[in-house]
């Protein structure tokens, strides 16, 4: 069960963040990343973080995907052009990829005995939990945070906002 | 196995069955708002299919079934075809974490909810906020101004109104210390009404705003700008024809009923009978089951009753007395009702 | 059934190469910062797995703030991408490689 969710999600995840590499209109970029979010939230709660699958959800694909589509209506953005630019980066960008790719995979995969194994219902993090680290031992960075917010609204007002 | 297969088996037709029933209630919802909105035009309503006009939703279905599935040639095909797909399956998953009777158990299995959820209310938020794709995509994919322009309101409309719907909820929350619904309704099921969320939990405010949030969430009058028909024609399903019509529009219908459901199992105390346990042995055993899902279908309908009447009294707000009214009242007034809420939850404990 | 911890950090090591790989190779602005997103949730995945490996929350919280700092983000950078938009009236990167108009 386990490893059939995880294989199915693991592929969806992969195929989104293909197409995202893969097509040129920003929307169906940002269509396919939705499609790789909501996938990873399905991925953590066979890890067994359920509040953090849904905030995923409602975080991720539900605002800030939402935002990134409502600037692409609102620009009308189109397809992509190639540029001088892109060729460079293909050349540096695909086999530093591939490296990057060669490197993680194969440290995690040397080290794999180390890591151990997942199972299905074998640990779950409830709220109760999380929340009893986030307010008790964490209280002053989640207040800092709350401050980061604030100063990013008043930044992304004043940026928005038209010159008269 | 064996329970497993039972387990299976009763999930789905639970599933079935609430799905049924569902989808026949947003057809007859359909209905309701045309009589009632008639009534207060001082018209009949629709007559003359059946016994009191009762038929009409099996005639409507049939003709939307009926007509051609016209595609106009310059749309975003997959985009265009997805989107209604979008609204109507998330305005049909939120149904499933909803207790709607008591939990009561047949092999195991508890009849009265589909699943039982550890952060059901966030399922909901969750699959609410996946909706919104469904009325962005099929404006931008309809390559029509009026769609753009309705999809472009309608997603800054809910954004704007999520925050405020999101907070009004944490107070619920706050005094309840849980997310899963059934804690949520058990709590206010021990004295009727004076222990509903709304009343007895002193949240009238947060009830206010996620009343008012929920009109704006499900673009209902007076927020109804998205598809505002003297404005922008159909707003965003100008371009739709058809079954794909009829998605968007059993999609608006069945979100009403779902605001109406958690309003009521936030605030007026889900499927607990109001007069609380003062008639604990009414009825036999078959009465002490459906009972509960009568008081939960009755609380609904007094919903969707009061979404009718406001849409026959109210006009529409015009866009920018709508963005500021969220933005300027309705939030700091959430965000007011959650710190009061948890002083108090503080010192009373 | 069990999956092992390595998988879920190879998928994670995927994510992040593609993510990195678009940043680089996108013109689009809009695609490149949601190129960045893609590494963010990339690196959560690993968190929320490591999580699990030790049976401790901590990770989880570390999710929790990527995701409040990756929504902060996207508010502003957005708000920087309309900005640019209006003063410039294109999103191709190698067009905006000047700090005069």
């Amino acid at each position: 069960m386990h490893l059939a969710l995880f294989i199915i999600f693991g592929l969806l995840c992969l195929g989104g963040a293909l197409n995202l590499l893969l097509q040129r209109h920003p929307i169906n970029s940002a269509l396919s990343l939705i499609v790789v979010m909501s996938s990873l939230a399905v991925l953590y709660l066979l890890l067994g973080a359920e509040f953090l699958a849904l905030a995923q959800i409602i975080v991720y694909s539900g605002a800030i995907m939402v935002l990134f589509v409502f600037v692409i209506m609102l620009l009308n953005a189109g397809l992509e052009e190639k540029t001088h630019g892109s060729r460079a980066a293909y050349l540096a960008g695909i086999p530093g990829m591939l490296a990057l790719l060669g490197v993680l995979g194969g440290t995690f995969f040397t080290l794999r005995s180390s890591f151990g194994s997942a199972r299905l219902g074998a640990y779950l993090a409830t709220t109760h939990d999380l929340a009893q680290v986030l307010f008790r031992n964490l209280l002053l960075p989640f207040e800092v945070t709350s401050i980061l917010i604030l100063v990013a609204i008043l930044g992304a007002v004043v940026l928005a906002r038209k010159e008269h | 196995m064996n329970q497993f297969l039972i387990f299976i088996l009763l999930t789905l037709l639970k599933i079935a069955v609430v799905t049924v029933v569902f989808l026949t209630a947003v057809a007859y919802t359909v209905l309701l708002e045309r009589k009632l909105v008639g009534r207060i035009q001082n018209r009949w309503g629709p007559s003359r299919v059946g016994p009191f006009g009762l038929m009409q939703p099996l005639a409507d279905g049939l003709k939307l079934f009926l007509k051609e599935d016209l595609m106009p040639s310059a749309v975003e095909r997959p985009l265009f075809i997805l989107a209604p797909i979008i609204a109507l399956g998330c305005a049909l998953t939120s149904i499933a974490v909803m207790p709607y009777g008591r939990d009561i158990r047949w092999h195991g299995v508890d009849m009265f909810q589909i699943a039982n959820i550890n952060v059901g209310l966030l399922v909901i938020l969750g699959v609410t906020s996946i909706g919104v794709y469904g009325i962005a995509l099929s404006g931008w994919s309809s390559n029509n101004k009026y769609s753009l322009l309705g999809s472009l309101r309608s997603t800054a409309q809910m954004i704007s109104y999520e925050l405020a719907l999101g907070l009004s909820v944490i107070g619920v929350v706050l005094r309840t210390g849980s997310l899963n619904l059934r804690d949520i309704v058990n709590l206010q099921a021990t004295h009727g009404v004076l222990s509903w969320n709304a009343f007895g939990g002193v949240q009238i405010v947060a009830f206010f705003i996620y009343l008012t949030a929920a009109f704006a969430e499900t673009n209902r009058t007076p927020f109804d700008l998205p598809e505002a028909e003297s404005e922008l024609t159909a707003g965003y399903h100008t371009e739709y024809s058809s079954m794909k019509f009829a998605m968007f529009f059993m999609a608006e219908y069945a979100n009403m009923i779902n605001v109406g459901a958690v309003a009521t199992l936030l605030f007026l105390g889900g499927w607990s009978s109001p007069f609380g346990h003062l008639f604990p042995d009414f009825g036999g055993p078959i009465v002490h089951a459906l009972l509960p899902v009568f008081w939960f279908v009755a609380k609904i309908f007094c919903f969707l009753f009061l979404y009718v009447w406001v849409r026959g009294t109210l006009p529409r707000f015009r866009y920018d007395q709508l963005m500021g009214f969220g933005w300027k009242f309705l939030l700091p007034l959430a965000i007011a009702n959650v710190v009061v809420t948890g002083l108090v939850l503080a010192v009373h404990g | 059934m069990s999956v092992p911890i390595a998988w879920y950090l190879i998928l994670s090591a995927a994510l992040f190469s593609i993510g990195v790989c678009g940043f680089l190779i996108k013109r689009n602005i809009i695609s490149i910062f949601m190129s960045i997103e893609l590494m963010l949730n990339a690196v959560n995945l690993a968190f929320v797995a490591f999580a699990n490996r030790w049976h401790q929350v901590n990770g989880q919280i570390f999710v929790f703030f990527v995701m409040v700092v990756a929504a902060a983000e996207a508010a502003v950078g957005l708000a920087i991408i309309i900005a640019v938009f209006r003063s410039r009236n294109t999103l191709n990167v190698d067009q905006i490689d000047l700090m005069k108009l």
